[in-house]
């Protein structure tokens, strides 16, 4: 019990120690930022869609990107400048460490998805049917995409590419089959099969539901499948961060 | 009250033993080193007695705090420097000494106070704004010491502190181990430079393969191997070892511009070195004979083991 303060500033100083460092990073703001606003263009823009109606999964798209770039490049980074051991040797414990790479994770996908979301209502007029649920939606999101991030980054060595290409193989494909470029209603087959595999296709579900107030699930089982894979990536990151926590050190 | 106490500590990484079944006592405000050659366990031992890495089996203790029960409140009593020079290139000087503050919970104010200290006892008062990735590895080093002092810590973790530094920097690193005992530290140092045990330390622990083969001061270390002495010469020109084929010299090495003659019996060796190089006409530039050395011991011990 006395540790528990320890532990929270641990989470605390590790999150502000991410943020200073990794944000700026090159391949977070390639993967983060600059690759979603390119497939928006690519896909969106001039191909005469409905932008309102693709805005929540596009929302769902940089949501996921952002908050996904962060987790994968910290501990191979760190492990490849030989910070990690010292960070270990601090009073924090790997959870610690783990929650602190979430945590940071989380606050860059919020930040740049409020930003887009606000810059974008400037432009393309999206009512908001349901404002709690539209809260809920970022912030199970951004939890589900940098717990993702971070699990990605979990087999590491110390080579921050490595994981980087590694996390792209992983991310690209889940834009495809999660009914961002297709909608949802009109997948079937493999493809909704897919999809119902894909954490994304539930946050775009829920984004659905917040922006135009039609989902093709229950926004309860958006919620609890995030909840879900959320706490389900944190654990699998737990066990095998622990098991390589010698790969590269 | 003991500072570090480790019982039965084992460690495996797939096959291989890294650590086998050690078990160790470091005395509150001691000076302890932890000697071996490379691959002998050394840094995966300090990895688990400072809650890095955890052991397969087997306890530790710091300050009474078992480190696997309580890892927080374990650490919150040391400081560690790792082997490499492990501070973040992208800040500078004080912002990872802020960090490491911060990590320690330290309130800003006594930050900004220690910070000023240390930066100036380290010589980085001119480079505190400096970006890390700039500095040399010396500097880079001096950095990693401060952030592990910077929270007075009760014990201090040192993984080959001096390894490939130059001589200020060395000297610098050693002042300052001076300075935390003094102030009441315990300090736990690995090293394979047999010297700076020797003259640091008031207690060595040598490992090889995993397992402590000695545990004592280093003087009665030296006294364990007494019977072997060394007559260190030198010539006016050079000459073969065939020279020091001859009874009473165990061993003969090359030493620099001399050579280093291991012996029972220095008496006889100084004679014959004398009566030798006279017949041959070879003046003899330096004699000089030492007594046994803590190197000796070290060498005996691991090849024994």
């Amino acid at each position: 019990m006395m540790e528990i303060p320890l532990f929270l500033r641990g989470i605390l100083v590790i999150t502000g120690k991410n943020m200073r460092l990794y944000y700026t990073k090159p391949p977070v703001l390639m993967f983060g930022l600059l690759f979603p606003l390119f497939m928006f263009f690519a896909f969106f823009v001039g191909r005469h869609l409905d932008l309102i109606t693709f805005f929540p999964a596009f929302l769902a798209m940089m949501l996921f990107f952002t908050a996904s770039s962060v987790g994968p490049l910290i501990t191979p980074w760190e492990k490849r400048e030989k910070t990690y051991e010292r960070l270990l040797s601090y009073p924090v414990t790997q959870d610690s460490i783990i929650l602190g790479d979430v945590a940071a994770g989380a606050i860059f996908g919020v930040g740049i998805s409020l930003l887009v979301w606000i810059v974008s209502t400037l432009f393309i007029p999206v009512a908001i049917t349901n404002i709690g649920l539209f809260a809920l939606a970022f912030i199970l999101g951004t939890l589900s995409c940098s717990t993702l991030g971070v699990l990605l980054a979990s087999p590491a060595s110390g080579s921050p590419p490595n994981v980087m290409i590694f996390s792209n193989l992983i991310r690209f494909p889940l834009i495809f089959i999660s009914g961002i470029f297709v909608p949802l209603a009109q997948m079937q087959g493999l493809g909704l099969t897919l999809a119902f595999c894909s954490p994304l296709t539930y946050l775009v579900d829920l984004f659905n539901a917040a922006i135009s107030g039609t989902s093709v699930f229950s926004p309860l089982v958006d919620c609890g499948v995030l909840i879900g894979v959320s706490a389900g990536f944190i654990l699998a990151a737990r066990v095998i961060q622990k098991r390589n926590l010698m790969k590269g050190m | 009250m003991n500072a570090i106490e480790a019982g039965h500590l084992i460690k495996r990484f797939g096959t291989v033993t890294a650590v086998n079944d050690i078990s160790l006592t470091v005395r509150e405000g001691e000076i302890f080193g932890f000697l071996g050659p490379n691959g002998a366990g050394k840094t995966t031992t300090m990895r688990m007695l400072t809650g890095v890495l955890m052991p397969d089996t087997g306890t530790v203790l710091i300050n009474g705090i078992d480190i696997h029960r309580h890892p927080l409140d374990a650490k919150m009593q040391m400081g560690v420097i790792p082997e490499s020079s492990t501070v973040y290139g992208d800040l500078s000087a004080e912002q990872n000494l802020h960090l490491s503050g911060k990590m320690y919970g330290m309130p800003r104010a006594l930050r900004e106070e220690r910070v000023d200290e240390i930066l100036s006892q380290m010589g980085l008062s001119e480079k505190r704004h400096t970006l890390v990735r700039t500095f040399s590895k010396g500097m880079k080093q001096r950095v990693s010491i401060a952030c592990a002092i910077i929270h007075r810590p009760r014990i201090l973790f040192l993984d080959e502190p001096t390894s490939g530094l130059d001589v200020q920097s060395r000297r610098l690193v050693i002042e300052t181990i001076h300075t935390m005992n003094e102030q009441g530290s315990t300090i736990f140092l690995t090293t394979h430079n047999i010297e700076e045990a020797n003259t640091l330390c008031q207690m060595v622990c040598i490992i090889h393969k995993g397992k402590i083969v000695a545990q004592d001061s280093p003087e009665r270390l030296k006294k364990m191997f007494d019977t072997t002495q060394s007559v260190e010469v030198s010539f006016d020109r050079a000459v073969t070892r065939d020279l020091f084929v001859a009874e009473g010299i165990l061993r003969a090495e090359p030493c620099g511009d001399k050579w280093r003659l291991y012996t029972d019996n220095p008496d006889k060796v100084l004679k014959y070195l004398v009566g030798r190089a006279e017949c041959e006409s070879i003046g003899i530039t330096s004699l000089t004979t030492s007594g046994p050395s803590l190197e000796e011991a070290f060498v005996q011990l691991t090849e024994c083991a």
